[in-house]
Parts: structure tokens; C-alpha cells; sequence
């Protein structure tokens, strides 16, 4: 019951033709109040692709994303994503914030912060019924956050409240992904679970764009954009991520 | 068995004796209800210094007001108003952080409130009324008064509770949800500025902020679910209501004051119990592995 209006073509049937990509962006600059971070970036990314934005704190990639999000706004060129205004569809786009581990005596359990992701759809009044609650419980499921799901945030280790966060945006069931670091402060096994999610989600026609700092998650990247306040490098992983490209994104040469 | 029970006269027969006090507790209980639905967002969000800051801004409105024979909450929502306008406006205009502006703010209005009380005649009157309340003088229209403000404050939490849940996580959650942060954020700072022109009459604008805060924290700390720590709080700030009464009667101190010390003395108590409980919590952390599927 849950996988019923899974498969996200179904829910704009007409205007998602194969060759209209997901996000365009051309010209665009980016940045917070007038002070542009970094500029004319120009990149297309189709269903299914997966983006990856690398670069060291402050090099824009955050701020890349945010305007993705419709959370600051574009200063100068065109955004487009799924053919709006960024921000304007609450429901089909997901976003993931970057979240400092929170010690904060905020009393939530890890589900009610998954099931946080229905409120895009379920808005102020509509209450959650048995398909928002398993689309909620799978989610869980798919990130392992299910083994710890009575437990209140404060609780939690940084790595479950990254895949209690990880969680939310998968129960939210959006046809694109803005990934904020979403790997950050986890054990590989938890790396894995979030590159096979990113896999799965592909597999269904998700469009996912992540920031990071680690090249590990570059690899199965169909485009990757190097940043350091201004485009380093966009294209393939093996040809962005040259030795020179990222010496010059980083500083020096990240050990393989 | 009947004096076993008159063992505990002394704990509801001051409430069936004097009519006053009577009115006191109902008033006061209204007050712990409209602080605990309208605190557990304060502090979730972590707003508790603009909760600070309202509470003081709306003392010169409440002075002038007084001054000019108006009533009171007419000059506190005025004065609610130009606080939130100013808070927002100095945050946004100025390259201050937040904290900074509207400590000055606050500062600045209740030294502007002193100042216009102390050209009434009755000033020491004035400013303790103000500062304090008049718990012990609360009639049937500041009951119902009180009802009408628990009715609003309830209404914007029901209306509200999603886009405030997700912004007490984080305001882009919220944003990228479908929820204006800008507008909610006001709508919180409305209910904020509500309850406590709403309830300053009672318990006084500088005790007003004891109710908001610290049954709400009790509450965080005890519970795993925001609408039991919703209960929580208007369970101790009732408790702190009760027995901050007994307190002023038995030992004839001022009533407002007992209440909310009351309400934080429990608060520091059931940090201090809860202490071993957190430490465990974070002690096990390290050795729990994590699994994945």
C-alpha cells in the first residue's frame, strides 16, 4: 500500500518529459544578502542524476544548495527546479540541512522527527493516516533509525541523529534530493547506508543533489562539481577530479 | 479519621474560606495553562530572551496607559507591538547579534516605564503593580478575560504546532516544508506577547516570564514527546500555582512571587534528580554499535 503512488513519475504525468532536466541553473550567482560567494555557474541535471558539490567549508557549495532549496534567493541569472521557482514545491523537492549534533533538550523520539517529513504533505490540519505512518516506519527502515526510534534525539549519537535526519527527507518521497552533507559524522557502515539509499532513490527516477567534502562520495556521481568561490571544475568524476583540479579545490591532494 | 483530615486543613481550607483566594488559584491555574501551552514553544524554539524582552517592552505601554486612566492591556498590547516591531527591526537593520539588541531594548523600555511611572503620584504603587501583579485582588472579569486569552493562545498552538515543531528543529525544515518561517515566527511571537499581556495583570510582567520558562524546561526535561511536555508543564505550573498560594498564606508573603519561585525551585529540583538519568544516557552512548540493514 505504501509503494502505491511510489514510482514519481506518476505525479506529474505530462510536463516531466525525459529531456527537461530536473534543475538547470544558468549564469547563476549565489550567495547570502548581496555578497555573491560564487558565480556564474551554469549545470543541468536530469531524473535519476546524481550531482555530487565538493569543496572545503565557505567555498559555496552550502549556499549552492540553499538556493537549490528556494532558502536564499538567486542573485543574479536563472534557477530553475522541476521548471519553477526554487522553493516553490514544498512536496517535491526534500531537503537535508547540515546538522550539528544536537545535545539540545529538544523532547523528540527519533520517529516523531521522521514523521516530520509528512508535514509537506499532510500541511497545518490533514492528519497522518496508515500510508503516511508506513511510508514513516519504511523509511526508518531504510536508514536502520527503526532500532532506535523510541529514543529521544538528545540521546542519540551523531550518527543516529544523521540517519534520523536521513530518514525524514526519505519519508518526505520527493522527486529531488538536496543532500547537505549527509555523510557527516558517520561510520562506514553508515556511509554505505546512505550511498545505497542514494542508489535506490536513483533507481526510481529521484534526482539527488549532495554537498560534501569527501571525495569517497563522488564516486558513483553522474556530474561532479569542484567549488572553491567559483567553479573549480563541473563534469564526470573522472575527468573533474583531476590530481590538478582537486590540489586546487583543496589546497593539496586528498589521499585516494 | 476526621482529625486525621484536619491534619491537612491547612492545605485547602485557606482556598474554602476566602473567596480571594479562591479566585487567586483559578486565576493563577489559567495563567500556568496559557504559560505552558504558550512556553513549551518558547523553549523548544529557544526564545526564552524575547520571551524576556516582551515581557519588560510592554511596561511603558501599561505605565502610559495608567497615566492617561486607560486600561492597562491596552497600553501592554501597544507596548507588545512596538517591542516585536523593534526586535525585528533592530535584528534585521543593524549589525548587532540578537542577544545584544534586545537586551538594549528591554533595558531601554523598562527604565522608559520607570521613568513615566515616576511622575504618577502612586509610583511605588504603580510599578509593583505592574512588576508583580495583583493576584490577590482578581475578579470575575479578569477570570473570564483570562479564558478569552487561553482560547486564542490555544487556537494559534493548534493552527500552528507543525510549522513551529519543525522550526524549533531547524527554520529551513520548516521553509522547505511549505511553511512561511517569516509569518509563523511573527505568529509565535504574537502568542508570546498574548499570554503575557494577557497575564501580566495577575502574576505581574517580571513573574509572567518565571511561568513561561520553567515549567516548559521541567517539562523538556522529563518527557520525549512535545505534548507531554506540554501536559508536564501545565501540570507544575498548576502545582507551582497551588502551592506558591499555600506558601503566601501561611507564611503571608506576596502571592505572584511565591508562585514562581515555586515553579523554579521545582524546576532546578527535578534538573538535579534527573542528572544521574542524563549522565547514564550519554555514558552508554559510545558503546551502542550501529547497525545497518
Amino acid at each position: 500500500m505504501v509503494i502505491e503512488n511510489y514510482p514519481i513519475s506518476t505525479s506529474t504525468p505530462t510536463d516531466m518529459s525525459p529531456s527537461a532536466p530536473t534543475i538547470s541553473a544558468t549564469h547563476l550567482d549565489v550567495g547570502h544578502g548581496v555578497h555573491s560567494v560564487v558565480r556564474d555557474i551554469s549545470l543541468q541535471v536530469h531524473a535519476g542524476e546524481l550531482v555530487v558539490l565538493i569543496g572545503t567549508n565557505g567555498s559555496g557549495k552550502s549556499t549552492l544548495l540553499k538556493t537549490m532549496a528556494g532558502m536564499l534567493p538567486p542573485l543574479h541569472g536563472d534557477i530553475a527546479v522541476l521548471e519553477r521557482r526554487p522553493g516553490s514545491a514544498p512536496r517535491r523537492v526534500a531537503y537535508l540541512p547540515q546538522h550539528p549534533v544536537s545535545s539540545h533538550t529538544l523532547p523528540l523520539r527519533a520517529r516523531d522527527i521522521v514523521a516530520m517529513g509528512r508535514y509537506a504533505h499532510l500541511g497545518l490540519f490533514r492528519r497522518a493516516t496508515g500510508t503516511d505512518r508506513s511510508i514513516v516506519r519504511e523509511a526508518m527502515q531504510r536508514t536502520g533509525a527503526v532500532e532506535f526510534e523510541n529514543q529521544p534525539l538528545r540521546e542519540l549519537s551523531g550518527g543516529q541523529q544523521q540517519r534520523t535526519h536521513l530518514a525524514q527527507v526519505l519519508a518526505r518521497q520527493a522527486e529531488v534530493l538536496l543532500l547537505d552533507e549527509p555523510t557527516a559524522g558517520l561510520d562506514l557502515s553508515g556511509k554505505r547506508a546512505v550511498a545505497d539509499v542514494i542508489a535506490s532513490e536513483r533507481a526510481r527516477g529521484v534526482t539527488v543533489v549532495l554537498a560534501t567534502h569527501d571525495l569517497h562520495d563522488a564516486e558513483s556521481a553522474t556530474a561532479v562539481m569542484l567549488l572553491a568561490q567559483r567553479v573549480v571544475a563541473y563534469g564526470p568524476p573522472a575527468q573533474a577530479l583531476s590530481d590538478a583540479n582537486v590540489r586546487e579545490c583543496f589546497g593539496f591532494t586528498q589521499p585516494h | 479519621m476526621t482529625t486525621s483530615l484536619a491534619l491537612l486543613n491547612p492545605l485547602w481550607e485557606p482556598f474554602s474560606r476566602n473567596e480571594f483566594l479562591r479566585n487567586a488559584l483559578l486565576g493563577s491555574t489559567l495563567v500556568a495553562i496559557i504559560c505552558a501551552i504558550a512556553g513549551t514553544y518558547v523553549v523548544l524554539r529557544g526564545l526564552s530572551f524575547i520571551g524576556d524582552a516582551l515581557a519588560h517592552g510592554v511596561i511603558p505601554g501599561i505605565a502610559i496607559a495608567l497615566l492617561f486612566g486607560v486600561p492597562g492591556v491596552v497600553g501592554a498590547a501597544l507596548g507588545a507591538l512596538v517591542m516585536m516591531g523593534g526586535v525585528s527591526l533592530v535584528t534585521s537593520r543593524v549589525r548587532l547579534s540578537s542577544d545584544t539588541a534586545i537586551g538594549l531594548l528591554f533595558v531601554g523600555m523598562l527604565s522608559l516605564g520607570v521613568i513615566i511611572t515616576s511622575r504618577s503620584t502612586s509610583f511605588v504603587g504603580d510599578i509593583t503593580r505592574i512588576l508583580f501583579g495583583e493576584l490577590l485582588g482578581v475578579s470575575s472579569t479578569d477570570l473570564a478575560w483570562q479564558v478569552v486569552v487561553l482560547a486564542v493562545v490555544a487556537a494559534i498552538a493548534v493552527v500552528a504546532h507543525r510549522p513551529f515543531v519543525l522550526m524549533s528543529l531547524d527554520d529551513g525544515l520548516a521553509r522547505t516544508s511549505g511553511f512561511s518561517v517569516r509569518f509563523f515566527h511573527s505568529l509565535m511571537l504574537t502568542m508570546v506577547a498574548v499570554a503575557v499581556v494577557g497575564s501580566f495583570q495577575l502574576v505581574g510582567t517580571l513573574l509572567v516570564l518565571g511561568l513561561l520558562i520553567a515549567p516548559a524546561a521541567t517539562g523538556a526535561l522529563l518527557t520525549r514527546r512535545v505534548s507531554t511536555m506540554m501536559l508536564t508543564a501545565a501540570g507544575f505550573g498548576v502545582l507551582s500555582s497551588y502551592l506558591g498560594l499555600l506558601t503566601s498564606y501561611h507564611f503571608d508573603v506576596a502571592a505572584g512571587a511565591s508562585i514562581v519561585f515555586t515553579s523554579v525551585y521545582l524546576f532546578v529540583l527535578v534538573a538535579i534528580l534527573t542528572i544521574p538519568r542524563r549522565l547514564r544516557g550519554h555514558r552508554e552512548l559510545p558503546h551502542q554499535h550501529e547497525h545497518t540493514h
